[in-house]
């Protein structure tokens, strides 16, 4: 192809972007020497070194680049960029099975308080919220931020905006998670539950997040679709919803730039509340919100068969994110609370059930006319056993909420069993389905490397997640219910170590349960891994997705 | 599958469903004009009007000064203080006449009686349980409460005192004080002497002595360190919470190598003081209820 020669030149992004992270770099070595903690200090030589690199990788790519950035379109198709997309899509791997591993070890240490080491920096209070940031943001994100880029690109026929915005977004968002994570290990944490990462991790992700939204929303402005597809409602609607979330419940004044502590603006019953309306919306809109835009996509794409009703979508779209919002209360009944704001967020948890049932109605009923690939499809199957996941935990969250069920289920492994339903059987697998889609089409192979592996893949996390939950629902109710029995005299039948004693058998079990939802990740870390090395057969005739184009 | 712009507006219907389309299509992917399904918009409505009734009947919408309070004016402060009448009720006053009754007399009414178990046995479980067991079989180092052999006294008055101000508890003005010397770590007295006190020590309850050991030593040592806390014959003193060397009862081991440790390095366990912690009353029935468990004494 005959190129006219044109100079090159380092854009206005690079050459910004260079300076600004050379200059951080230095700020954040000055932090580093002055650092009041040495776990700050190892934070602020994390940061020093991650901007120098990016200073050398901004380098190194305009001296191995053409002068011309990627264009637009190549032969009238547009030139999607899918390099963050890949980066994304490994680190939610990745990611999830570390954060499954620290899982199923701290599932053991509930069974065998001895496995803590009685080291800090491997004790149940710090591996716990590495658990839960590991997978919820870690892999979770990962998977949204992956499908999000990869969707947005291929329902608004456009190359995704931005130039280094997208890589920044991935890469910063990456080193977000390696702050977080190696900080709960360290003992930094500001003690909000989902929210632990002190300030200057938050402030950080708060670039980053700002930096998605433009990325996504300049996607979407700029499409070649007349009308905006609803998986991209559901991305945006977390995207925004996550921003604002994050700022409120992260209002803290910081003790010092050297110091890692800092202090929440809010007080008392306020804080809780703050904290619970954005633990809640965290479920609504990251693990919610965010994976429904997921299933919108998915599931039509791979049953190859239309959404089932437009107006279901809206109509549940609107009424979810009304909703959902108000229904954090749920989460403090029956303390310092105020008595209305319990009654709010239980009445409008009990409102939101159908709502949530709509995402459930359109994944489910999208399948008509193409059951019979579930016999043959185990992707397609993952997805839609997710979808029922999700309709069985947006049913008992409602159930939940309401006082009387409440008093029961509160502080109890119930909670727990609740919360891994949605999150192993819906978000998991929801997720599972999107990477078993995703990697063939971005690395062009015509499927994975192994359907009969995804099988075993299923049926294995399948087993685990019933073990999981029906152990916590036992072990749960079980625990309730000796908690509240009393003598005839009204004294407490049971001490609270005897009720400790008894969830022992389910806790195993649990840890197995944990155990086999690891082990069915392995297997399909194993399949990616053989896939895009190129084990499986290469795409040639794949009419859905357009001969190669160049990544990046 | 086609995603040419030219026919991003036909209407198609599906033939699977035979339900007409919305025109629109990314990627590949169609929507049906499929009508909200009836039993999920009604199902919508009636948690609608659930909710919109339970406004009325209870505290829900914030105002500029207040709240709207219900129609029967609940609250769950309220809810909680009825609660705790009914529980009065349910104790028929024993709650009050347990209060009220001295320690001493207690055991003199059965019911009153059984009433101070159950709640002492209720407040052991979640107070005491963690460090003397479930039963109050005690473990190493915590003393059984089975049994009869008391440390600072198994009388009702005795057993009060101890839970009210604990042993070794500092913080307590009126905490019980006896401490065990480290007569080898302090320099009191040289390896062979503790050796030879500990096979002595041994001796008292029976027990067969160390080999290699001036069993004269022992009883020199004994008698010259030991016997003004623990008595000549290793009987004990109450006062001083000095436990007898002579029965079978051994809070940290009956083998050599853990008396002549506790010779060495001494000995100090502590036990918080309780009271202030749980009321008057809990600490009556915890001491009616730890002296009913088999070794009270009069």
């Amino acid at each position: 192809m005959a190129h006219t020669i044109q100079l090159k030149r380092m854009t206005t992004s690079e050459m910004g972007l260079a300076i600004f992270a050379a200059l951080f770099s230095l700020f954040a070595l000055v932090v580093a020497a002055k650092a009041e903690t040495s776990g700050y200090a190892f934070h602020a030589a994390i940061f020093t070194l991650a901007s120098a690199a990016s200073v050398f990788a901004i380098a190194n790519r305009y001296f191995n680049r053409p002068a011309a950035l990627p264009p637009q379109e190549v032969d009238g198709r547009p030139n999607y960029n899918f390099g963050p997309v890949k980066f994304a899509t490994i680190a939610s791997v990745i990611w999830g099975i570390a954060g499954f591993a620290v899982g199923v070890v701290i599932a053991l240490q509930l069974a065998w308080p001895g496995l803590n080491l009685d080291l800090p920096w491997t004790s149940f209070g710090r591996l716990r919220p590495l658990h839960t940031s590991a997978v919820i943001f870690a892999f979770g994100g990962n998977v949204l931020i992956a499908t999000s880029f990869y969707v947005v690109q291929r329902t608004s026929r456009v190359r995704l905006a931005g130039d280094l915005a997208p890589w920044f977004v991935v890469l910063g968002y990456n080193l977000f998670i390696v702050i977080a994570g190696t900080g709960y290990m360290l003992g930094i944490t500001q003690g909000k539950e989902y929210a632990e990462p002190e300030w200057y991790a938050d402030l950080f992700l708060t670039i980053v997040w700002v930096v998605y939204f433009l990325v996504f929303l300049a996607t979407i402005i700029k499409r070649k679709e007349p009308h905006i597809y609803v998986a991209n409602w559901f991305y945006m609607a977390f995207i925004v919803t996550i921003a604002v979330l994050h700022l409120g419940n992260n209002a803290t004044i910081p003790v010092s730039v050297f110091s890692p502590k800092s202090y929440i603006v809010w007080a008392g019953v306020q804080d809780a509340m703050v904290q619970w309306w954005y633990g809640h919306n965290a479920v609504g809109f990251f693990l919610t919100a965010g994976f429904l835009a997921i299933m919108y996509y998915f599931i039509p794409k791979r049953a190859n068969r239309p959404v089932y009703s437009y107006r279901l979508s809206i109509i549940h779209f609107w009424a979810l994110i009304f909703l959902y919002i108000w229904a954090g209360p749920h989460h403090l009944h029956y303390t310092a609370l105020p008595d209305w704001a319990q009654t709010l967020g239980m009445t409008f948890s009990v409102m939101l059930w159908m709502p949530s049932w709509g995402g459930m109605i359109n994944g489910l009923m999208t399948l008509s006319g193409a059951w019979d690939k579930l016999r043959t499809d185990p992707v397609l199957r993952m997805m839609v056993v997710s979808v029922a996941f999700y309709g069985m935990s947006t049913f008992e969250g409602p159930l939940m909420s309401v006082k009387a069920v409440n008093s029961l289920s509160h502080y109890t492994d119930w909670t727990i069993g609740h919360v891994h339903s949605g999150a192993l059987g819906w978000v998991g697998y929801v997720s599972f389905g999107a990477i078993y889609c995703l990697v063939p089409w971005l690395w062009n192979r015509r499927e994975m490397y192994s359907l009969r592996l995804i099988n075993w893949h299923f049926w294995i996390s399948t087993l685990g997640i019933v073990l999981y939950i029906t152990a916590m629902w036992v072990s749960g109710i079980l625990q309730g219910l000796m908690w509240r029995a009393y003598t005839t005299l009204g004294f407490l039948e049971y001490s609270f170590i005897e009720t400790v004693e008894a969830m022992h058998p389910f806790y195993v079990i649990r840890a197995l349960g944990g155990l086999l939802f690891l082990g069915g990740a392995l297997i399909m870390a194993w399949n990616v891994w053989r896939t895009i090395a190129g084990a499986g057969e290469p795409a040639s005739k794949m009419g859905a997705i357009p001969a190669l184009v160049p990544a990046e | 599958m086609t995603t040419s712009p030219g026919d991003n507006h036909d209407h198609g219907v599906d033939p699977v469903t035979g339900t007409t389309t919305t025109g629109h299509v990314w990627d590949g992917i169609r929507e049906l004009n499929t009508p909200l399904p009836r039993w999920w918009l009604w199902t919508f409505y009636v948690t609608v009007v659930w909710s919109v009734a339970y406004w009325i009947v209870y505290p829900a919408w914030p105002l500029a000064t207040g709240y709207t309070g219900g129609l029967f004016g609940w609250r769950s402060r309220e809810a909680v203080v009825s609660d705790l009448d009914a529980l009065k009720v349910q104790r028929a006053g024993f709650g009050g006449k347990l209060a009220a009754t001295p320690l001493e007399e207690v055991a003199k009414d059965e019911q009153l009686f059984a009433f101070a178990r159950a709640q002492g046995k209720a407040a052991f479980g979640d107070n005491c349980a963690p460090c003397h067991g479930a039963g109050g079989g005690g473990a190493k180092g915590f003393p059984n409460l089975n049994d009869d052999d008391w440390l600072w006294g198994g009388k009702l008055e005795d057993i009060q005192t101890t839970i009210r101000h604990g042993i070794r508890w500092t913080a307590d003005d009126k905490t019980r004080i006896g401490n065990m010397p480290a007569f080898g770590r302090d320099g009191v007295l040289k390896r062979a002497e503790v050796n030879a006190v500990a096979s002595y020590v041994r001796t008292l309850s029976g027990l067969s002595p160390t080999t290699g050991v001036d069993p004269a030593l022992g009883a020199k040592v004994y008698g010259d360190n030991c016997a003004a806390c623990h008595g000549d014959k290793g009987e004990g003193k109450l006062e001083l919470g000095a436990p007898n060397l002579s029965d079978q009862v051994w809070l940290y081991g009956s083998d050599a190598a853990s008396i002549a440790d506790g010779v060495w390095n001494g000995r100090g366990q502590a036990m918080p003081a309780w009271a202030g912690r749980l009321d008057e009353t809990t600490i009556k029935a915890l001491s009616v209820y730890v002296h009913s468990l088999g070794g009270g004494t009069k």
